[in-house]
């Protein structure tokens, strides 16, 4: 079946004149409409633009044009812009929204030849760990539709896992991206802070948010990484350092690889949990790795502080949706005032508020001092212990979640253990450091991620990690049932 | 009493910087263009999209700060400051905060009695402009015109140093020369370029704690700042006289009324909750690129003004008028060449006199002027050489203007070639003085007043030609020889 294949494989299935991408395109936007209506992870289908785009995919291929992705169809997470077609972040506020532009992440990958079947579902403006906060509904994860697939990325996640397309696209602020690819059975990669633009990717928290791929493997996200990633000068914080060729470097072995175990990871570990990263630290050492245990005193003061600073952000990030220029507008506003507060009232989710009233109080004059600029203190703390724990080790290892997804409605009454839910992920992210989540077992029959982290801009030896532990457990080619 | 009183000032000068294109996006931020034409996405703040630092806007930055004196952060801040107005479209500005990139700086400015005080520049800052509110024309809603949301403001902040309003409009003009100087703002005040908003206090004198301060609003002419500071100083003094006390607010001046009048509390009472824009890094700025600016700058107004005064001899309100523009010292300049830098004063007078009128008559900048450097040089030649009198040149002078031609050519035409002969002169004055032989008698009897008599006669016998210098001598000898 062809939503089996690698993006190498489908690549030489197209090269050969096997198959064409209107014909993949096709097979894809039928296992859409098939399958997407229980799982609702896809909420804007692009059926019609797919197959012009597979079409022009088509023709460049005969032209003579090559590349691993040409012609191989997408799913893009709703917060990149695209051109001409509905960008709403899983809100209200943007429900109306048609972008008039491309993401730079879009922009490139169209370049590269990628087709795009529709836009993923998601948490509202990313701000979730179960994808229930969208306005479109929750999104069901594919191993147990009483499940959630994560989030922010849900959709894409559960598209990728549903394989309802060959790869997707996503967003990483806290765990947005490792945190549902771990609940869904998928390989989810979060960049360097800095390596992938974020121009045209709808902020939530600037200095966090990094984009990145979900797919079933290390070497499907290396390809996709490849086309991603890179200098744009409409990005001030993408930094102008060259993007090494990933795929090349995914076999080298792994001998010598020194592996850090944080303590701080492995302290009150669910055992299930534990016996599971034990047995992947196993499987490293038996190709070569050695390990040593490494502590981030910092890093249990990761969640909150990251509760500060990013609603900080993103209560300044989110001013612009005030109903004057695009976006959801109040029927008929008595006079300004009215018209922002019950278009931002109406247009906005609970959680969406709740975290730009945090922001707003934390920023306020009078708590400034001993929230804000303390987080950014503790920030700086938690960033100095992960640059120490590299100068040791090559890559840290850990779990992704503390369980397996847990039932739709279970946490929603409860903000705070929902966001204890990104306690492993969170780190790497107010550090800026690139981290990989890919499946490594199951607890009660749903996947589990393993979780290894690298220095910035190490990309290159996290992916050939995570890639030559696939080849030597195959954990990432299990498929929920029903999705085979 | 005024006189128990003083009044306290500091400007907060907006200076728009004349870059091609807006502080964080490409658009152009040429004046006068159709509402909204010259927004990008960038500009209406869509979804998704990032700001980019326009480094010509922080290269004119670096060169106010060097011409003032002041220190070049190495490393500058951009922070948001955040509230809700329509036309603020991304519900915050970009501006500069804790960590501004200039600092610390002075300009002197000349008082009225010739005093020279210096007033220190607290700080400068780099921020965009909003957009504005249009209400014109529009019948029961309000239009927003975003071509000027992002367009680059330097922000000039005073210290408190200023104790009059003149002594405001002084430093306010001051700064005014400067950015034009280092071509960084073309100082359009009827366009906004150049706005400031002033914060007036006053104190019983003697008293070192200041009184509480009002911010005065937006004000876009020298003149307004001086009759909105007087109006301010007058408001605040009899409110503490009669028992009241001043509070702090923003206040807004109007023209026609002349009077201060408070804004809405509810648009000051804003917690702004600045933080650093994750969006921009740091401004670095290096010491090669603070030496490569450096070397860009010219001759500033100070320093081309003490030049003028020692080179070409001339005083200190000289100086200082033709140093008030690059543009006229080096008209003068151009002139004095020419002429020779012994008639400096004589090319200082005619640049601050005949030529200062006419433009004005006209409405003409100096680059623009009828009579150029070259044609006035012409002119006060034959003044020089004594082929006209001063008063003939002025006269010369007016037909060169009105009609383009160059002065020997007018003299030519006009036949005002001065009577230089000195026969000839005293042919004319032997001739008035036989005529006026009661005044004559008057004259030799001691009343002096009579030799402008003479004076005159001889001018109007010779139509005016007669070489001034050569009449006075000559009369002279001739009044008094024949007693």
């Amino acid at each position: 079946m062809l939503h089996t294949l690698s993006i190498e494989e489908l690549g030489r299935n197209l090269g050969s004149g096997q198959l064409s991408s209107v014909e993949l395109t096709r097979h894809f936007l039928a296992r859409i409409e098939r399958l997407n209506p229980s799982l609702n992870a896809v909420i804007t289908p692009t059926p019609e633009l797919a197959l012009g785009e597979a079409a022009v995919a088509d023709r460049r291929r005969a032209a003579g044009e090559t590349g691993p992705l040409l012609g191989i169809p997408l799913i893009h997470k709703d917060i990149f812009c695209t051109d001409g077609v509905r960008t709403s972040c899983g809100s209200r506020m943007l429900d109306n929204f048609i972008s008039p532009y491309d993401a730079t992440v879009v922009a490139r990958l169209k370049a590269a030849g990628a087709v795009m079947l529709g836009k993923a579902n998601m948490d509202e403006f990313a701000m979730g760990s179960s994808n229930e906060t969208s306005y479109y509904g929750p999104v069901k994860n594919p191993w147990d539709l009483t499940k959630v697939p994560g989030g922010s990325s849900g959709g894409s996640a559960a598209a990728a896992a549903a394989r309802l397309a060959a790869y997707t696209t996503g967003t990483d602020t806290g765990g947005s991206i490792r945190q549902p690819a771990a609940l869904t059975g998928v390989t989810g990669v979060k960049p360097t802070y800095g390596r992938v633009s974020r121009y045209g990717m709808i902020a939530f928290a600037s200095s966090l948010d990094q984009a990145g791929v979900l797919a079933e493997s290390a070497a499907d996200a290396a390809l996709v990484l490849q086309a991603m990633a890179g200098f744009d000068p409409l990005d001030s914080t993408s930094v102008d350092a060259p993007v090494p060729d990933y795929h090349a470097t995914l076999a080298t072995p792994l001998k010598g690889l020194r592996l850090g175990l944080l303590r701080e990871f492995f302290e009150g570990l669910e055992p299930r949990n534990a016996a599971l990263i034990r047995d992947a630290i196993e499987v490293y050492t038996a190709l070569g790795a050695t390990t040593v245990e490494v502590s981030l005193p910092h890093l249990p003061m990761s969640v909150p502080t990251y509760y500060v600073v990013a609603p900080a952000e993103c209560s300044s990030n989110l001013s612009r949706f005030d109903g004057v220029r695009y976006g959801y507008r109040c029927s008929q506003p008595k006079d300004l005032m009215d018209l922002y507060k019950r278009s931002r009232g109406e247009g906005f989710g609970a959680e969406v508020k709740r975290r730009i009233m945090t922001g707003t109080y934390v920023l306020s004059a009078g708590y400034f001092d001993a929230y804000y600029l303390k987080a950014q203190k503790v920030r700086r703390l938690i960033t100095d212990d992960f640059r120490a724990a590299f100068a040791q080790v090559d890559l840290v290892i850990g779990p992704t979640t503390p369980t397996p997804a847990f039932g739709i409605g279970a946490k929603m009454d409860d903000p705070i253990t929902m966001y204890l839910n990104d306690i492993y992920t969170i780190g790497a992210n107010l550090a800026g450091l690139p981290g990989v989540s890919m499946p490594c077992g199951f607890i009660d029959g749903l996947p589990m991620g393993l979780q290894l982290i690298g220095p910035h801009f190490g990309e290159g030896p996290l992916l050939n990690a995570a890639h030559q532990y696939q080849q030597a457990t195959g954990w990432h080619r299990r498929r929920p049932s029903g999705y085979e | 009493m005024m006189s128990d009183w003083e009044v306290v000032i500091g400007l907060e000068i907006h200076a728009q910087l004349a870059t091609r294109s807006k502080i964080f996006s490409g658009s152009s931020t040429a004046y006068g263009a159709p509402p909204n034409s010259q927004a990008n996405l960038v500009d209406l703040a869509y979804p998704g999209v990032l700001p980019v630092l326009n480094a010509e806007a922080v290269r004119m930055a670096v060169k106010f700060g060097l011409a003032i004196g002041a220190s070049v952060a190495q490393r500058s801040v951009f922070a948001r400051k955040n509230y809700f107005y329509p036309d603020l479209p991304k519900g915050y500005q970009i501006s500069q905060y804790e960590l501004p990139i200039v600092s610390k700086g002075s300009i002197s400015i000349v008082l009225d009695d010739g005093a020279a005080k210096t007033v220190g520049v607290t700080r400068a800052h780099l921020e965009e402009d909003a957009g504005k509110s249009l209400h014109e024309g529009l019948a029961n809603a309000s239009g927003i015109d975003l071509n000027r949301a992002g367009t680059p403001l330097l922000e000039i902040v005073s210290e408190p140093d200023m104790r009059s309003a003149k002594e405001a409009v002084a430093y306010m003009k001051k700064v005014h020369t400067l950015v034009r100087y280092l071509e960084i703002c073309d100082g359009n005040m009827q366009e906004g370029s150049f706005r400031c908003d002033a914060n007036v206090s006053v104190r019983r004198r003697g008293r070192e704690k200041f009184g509480t301060r009002a911010e005065i609003k937006n004000l876009n002419s020298f003149r307004f700042v001086e009759k909105a500071i007087q109006y301010e100083t007058a408001r605040q003094i009899e409110l503490i006289e009669s028992g009241g006390t001043v509070v702090q607010e923003t206040r807004l001046y109007d023209s026609d009324k002349h009077e201060t009048r408070p804004m809405r509390s509810k648009e000051e009472a804003n917690d702004y909750r600045y933080f650093p824009d994750p969006d921009l890094l740091p401004v670095q700025i290096s010491k090669d690129f603070i030496r490569e600016v450096a070397a860009t700058l010219p001759e500033l107004p100070d320093h081309k003004a003490a030049r003028f005064a020692r080179e070409y001899a001339l005083s200190a309100y000289d100086a200082g008028v033709l140093s008030a523009s690059r543009e006229i010292g080096a008209y003068f300049e151009d002139v004095t060449a020419r002429l020779g830098t012994t008639h400096a004063k004589l090319s200082a007078n005619w640049v601050m006199g005949e030529l200062s009128s006419a433009l004005n008559r006209d409405n003409l900048e100096i680059g623009d002027s009828r009579v150029g450097p070259q044609a006035l040089s012409g002119l006060l030649a034959r003044i020089v050489d004594a082929t006209i009198s001063g008063k003939m040149g002025k006269e010369v002078f007016e037909t060169m203007w009105s009609e383009g031609a160059d002065a020997d050519a007018v003299i030519a035409a006009k036949g005002l070639k001065q009577i230089t002969n000195s026969g000839e002169i005293e042919a004319v004055i032997d001739a008035v003085i036989a005529a006026h032989p009661a005044q004559l008698a008057d004259y030799r009897a001691g009343k002096d007043k009579l030799f402008g008599f003479f004076v005159g006669q001889v001018m109007k016998a010779t139509e005016g030609k007669a070489n001034p210098a050569q009449l006075n001598e000559l009369l002279k000898k001739k009044l008094h020889s024949g007693s």
